[in-house]
């Protein structure tokens, strides 16, 4: 396979994957905002800004902090690279760049999503928001349901590859933010609980079904971090994404028959994190092992891009 | 013109009904709605810009993703008419190819004064950088796409020769499949060719091409400028369906004369290159040392015979408009007969009578640059206002070398489906001609071009050009000698002619 087609499928899979997050994160913090009995306001919409990186972007804009200007800007912005439009129009540049490696399903999903922009954009009130991150939602959902059913090759091993870096990203960025948030500096985990806020995060990861099956003793802060943590049940939980991170390295070893750096960095880390104990990291930090993780991934990204040639 | 042109389909002046063979399209047309056959026209446009099979208009900012409109009602070639094009395209492909030979090797037209030296040595098509290099067996002009234009039942000519990277085939292909979904009736009640065969008989030319001693399998690749060009769903489409890899010239390299490209696992060696950049982004250090763009080293390894280049670097000399008006005497010197397929006659205004009769008839003629493509550059006289007529005069006489002029032709219609129903609009036709080193192959099909305004001759996509499927009937049990899926077939012939030649 060309270096080059390898880098593009990569970051295929991770902006549709950021694309795809992205539309949950807005669905979930308008439903915080506006459908919950007590309104989290502003405070709902600065908080989606930080765990998409966006805060200095959107301060740059001079737009007031309100729903319709967030949910513009992390929609369907133009002028920075953090909103779902951006992050599709790249998926679809990287598609069309290696449009002969895709099946025409993979790509028509692709386009799809792209082609939802353009319209619908006159009004974003609460209904039309959520019918354009449903629509996001729908063709990011029938692009992984058309990469599942292309030939399990390089192809597809690289898409998964880039899929579950970036989701490795996204939910370490989301539980460091709303911990952050919810339990500021001396408040003890295990306090009052804000349940809207913390249902948020479940409906970001689709894991608020998931935890009523997994955690009997209902919602608390230590569940949901141990679930986003450490089950491998949950495809986007720490656990998973990073043992994904490793089946998707060593289908491409045993395709080429060699093993590089990218391969050590991501096996030791996933051993390290199927060991790690909850209640341990929260008594250590748990803000600073989320930076060490987002900055472990980063590395492994740049791992992966020596490995493979990307440049 | 307009009113009397030969309509394909009704036949004459749509008086006397349709053509006797086409009675049950023309029956088909009158029974389906215009509403029905919208929808269905519709339905293929959705699907063309769900896959993406657009065109970038230069010149327009980001969304200008555009798709080129797909008419509904077919255009029909009969089998024996078939066949003569078949053998006239041939005929004219073999000599673009002997010319080719020539005019890079011992340049025996010009040593026999049939063509004028300073036209071939002054033009800045000639690439006098390649002189000498002979492409591996000889073969220059794999993939002609040759403009064709009608007036008759029986007449048809060349328009242009395109022998450099003509693009189009995409659309051959995605509007029989379009029409097989979407009219499948019509394939019960006619024989049409099969198209779909085209990306084996590519692959195939390809093959045949290879560099001597490359091995059983060549590696084969497709080489565009890259995804933000306007044919690149073209390029993508063809390398897919033949199932090889799609680079730009940043996946490859030369390294000692041998061409590779770069993969994850290392770099792996190229045989075959069927490049869509046109030669001045091939190589850096051979034809723009101003350019960052093409693979540096590219021409040195195909002048060391070690890959084969599709088409040739220096093809341009062959389809430029001013070597045009000699084709008669280029297929006359290197076939020994005459052109089966003839020109559209045309006046070279570096010719002093003819330019004086081309200003003298501006009204009536269409002129053209020499070296424009695209419809733009040109003067359709009879539609021109009065400005657009005096501005091209002035130029004229500025700098006559660069025009041509041609007259205006009654191109024949095709019943097309517009705003106010099915009405006749004029056409145009590009077979494809492929050359390998066993011979010269035209698929059954091509692309049927169509100006969608009323009275306008002007076919090309970004001037408001649709296009169409093309059926090539097949021929009633053994009327003509063909393989299974009625492709035919010349071989031999062009070898031959080839090997004389050098």
């Amino acid at each position: 396979m060309l270096s080059r087609t390898a880098a593009s499928l990569y970051w295929l899979g991770r902006y549709i994957e950021r694309a795809d997050f992205f539309a949950r994160l807005v669905e979930a913090t308008l439903r915080l905002d506006v459908l919950s009995t007590r309104s989290a306001g502003e405070d709902a919409w600065r908080s989606a800004l930080a765990v998409t990186e966006n805060t200095d972007a959107f301060i740059a804009t001079d737009h007031a902090l309100t729903r319709e200007e967030v949910v513009r800007f992390l929609l369907a912005g133009t002028d920075h690279p953090g909103s779902i439009l951006r992050c599709l129009a790249r998926a679809r540049d990287n598609a069309r760049a290696v449009r002969t490696a895709l099946s025409r399903e993979a790509w028509q999903a692709i386009n799809a999503a792209w082609l939802i922009f353009d319209q619908r954009l006159s009004r974003l009130d609460p209904t039309a928001t959520l019918a354009v991150v449903d629509a996001v939602k729908g063709e990011t959902r029938g692009f992984e349901g058309a990469v599942h059913r292309m030939l399990r090759n390089q192809t597809t091993s690289f898409i998964r590859l880039g899929q579950a870096v970036e989701r490795t990203d996204n939910t370490a960025r989301l539980l460091d933010v709303k911990y952050h948030i919810l339990l500021p500096e001396g408040e003890r985990v295990g306090g009052t609980v804000d349940r809207d806020q913390w249902t948020t995060i479940l409906q970001t990861v689709s894991a608020v079904t998931a935890f009523r099956w997994l955690y009997s003793d209902g919602l608390t802060p230590t569940n949901v971090i141990d679930l986003l943590l450490s089950r491998g049940e949950l495809p986007r939980s720490l656990a998973a994404s990073t043992e994904e991170t490793v089946v998707a390295l060593t289908a491409l070893a045993r395709a080429s028959g060699t093993q590089g750096e990218a391969d050590r960095m991501a096996r030791t880390r996933q051993a390290r994190v199927a060991k790690t104990r909850t209640g341990d990291v929260i008594a250590a930090g748990l803000h600073q092992h989320l930076q060490a993780l987002i900055a472990e991934n980063a590395q492994l990204h740049d791992a992966i891009g020596r490995q493979f040639k990307f440049h | 013109m307009g009113k009397q042109a030969f309509d394909e389909i009704m036949g004459g002046t749509g008086d006397d009904g349709a053509r006797p063979e086409l009675q049950e399209l023309c029956a088909w047309l009158a029974d389906t709605p215009d509403d029905e056959l919208r929808r269905r026209q519709q339905s293929a446009e959705t699907t063309f810009r769900q896959l993406g099979i657009t065109f970038a208009v230069y010149g327009e900012s980001e969304a200008s993703e555009r798709i080129i409109p797909f008419d509904i009602v077919p255009r029909v070639f009969f089998a024996d008419e078939w066949t003569r094009l078949t053998d006239g395209l041939a005929q004219r492909v073999e000599a673009i190819n002997a010319f080719l030979v020539d005019i890079y090797g011992e340049q025996r037209i010009l040593k026999e004064g049939v063509l004028p030296a300073d036209l071939i040595l002054g033009n800045a098509q000639f690439r006098p950088e390649i002189a000498g290099i002979r492409p591996p067996h000889d073969v220059w002009a794999h993939i002609c796409g040759i403009d064709l234009v009608r007036t008759g039942p029986d007449d048809f000519f060349v328009l242009e020769d395109n022998a450099r990277t003509p693009s189009g085939v995409s659309y051959m292909l995605e509007n029989r499949e379009a029409m097989v979904r979407l009219c499948p009736e019509l394939f019960a009640k006619f024989r049409v060719a099969a198209v779909d065969s085209y990306p084996d008989m590519l692959l195939e030319t390809m093959r045949s091409v290879a560099p001597r001693g490359c091995g059983g399998r060549p590696t084969c690749v497709v080489l565009t400028p890259g995804h933000f060009n306007s044919a690149y769903y073209e390029h993508s489409f063809l390398a897919d369906s033949m199932g090889i890899e799609l680079v730009e010239a940043a996946d490859l390299v030369v390294d000692d004369d041998v061409v590779f490209m770069r993969t994850i696992g290392g770099r792996v060696r190229v045989d075959v290159i069927y490049r869509r950049v046109d030669d001045d982004y091939l190589d850096p250090l051979v034809f723009r040392p101003d350019s960052m763009l093409g693979v540096p080293g590219l021409i040195a390894a195909y002048a060391a015979g070690n890959v084969a280049i599709l088409n040739a670097p220096g093809n341009g000399i062959a389809d430029d408009k001013a070597i045009y008006s000699y084709m008669p005497e280029i297929v006359k010197f290197y076939s020994g007969g005459d052109a089966k397929l003839p020109n559209v006659e045309t006046y070279r205004c570096r010719e002093p009578q003819a330019l004086k009769y081309v200003l003298d008839n501006l009204e009536q003629l269409v002129v053209k640059l020499v070296d424009g493509s695209g419809g733009y550059g040109m003067l359709v006289g009879p539609t021109a206002s009065k400005a657009e007529v005096e501005r091209f005069r002035a130029a004229l006489i500025a700098e006559p070398e660069r025009y041509i002029a041609q007259p205006t032709l009654a191109l024949s219609t095709v019943p097309t489906l517009v705003d106010q129903g099915v009405a006749p609009r004029h056409v145009d036709f590009r077979p494809f001609v492929l050359s390998g080193a066993t011979g010269v192959r035209v698929v059954p099909g091509g692309l049927t071009r169509v100006a969608l305004r009323e009275g306008s001759l002007v076919v090309n996509s970004s001037q408001g050009g649709g296009t169409k499927d093309s059926f090539v009937l097949m021929a009633e049990r053994g009327a003509m000698t063909q393989t299974m899926d009625g492709m035919t077939q010349t071989l031999g012939a062009m070898t031959q002619t080839l090997g004389g030649a050098v």
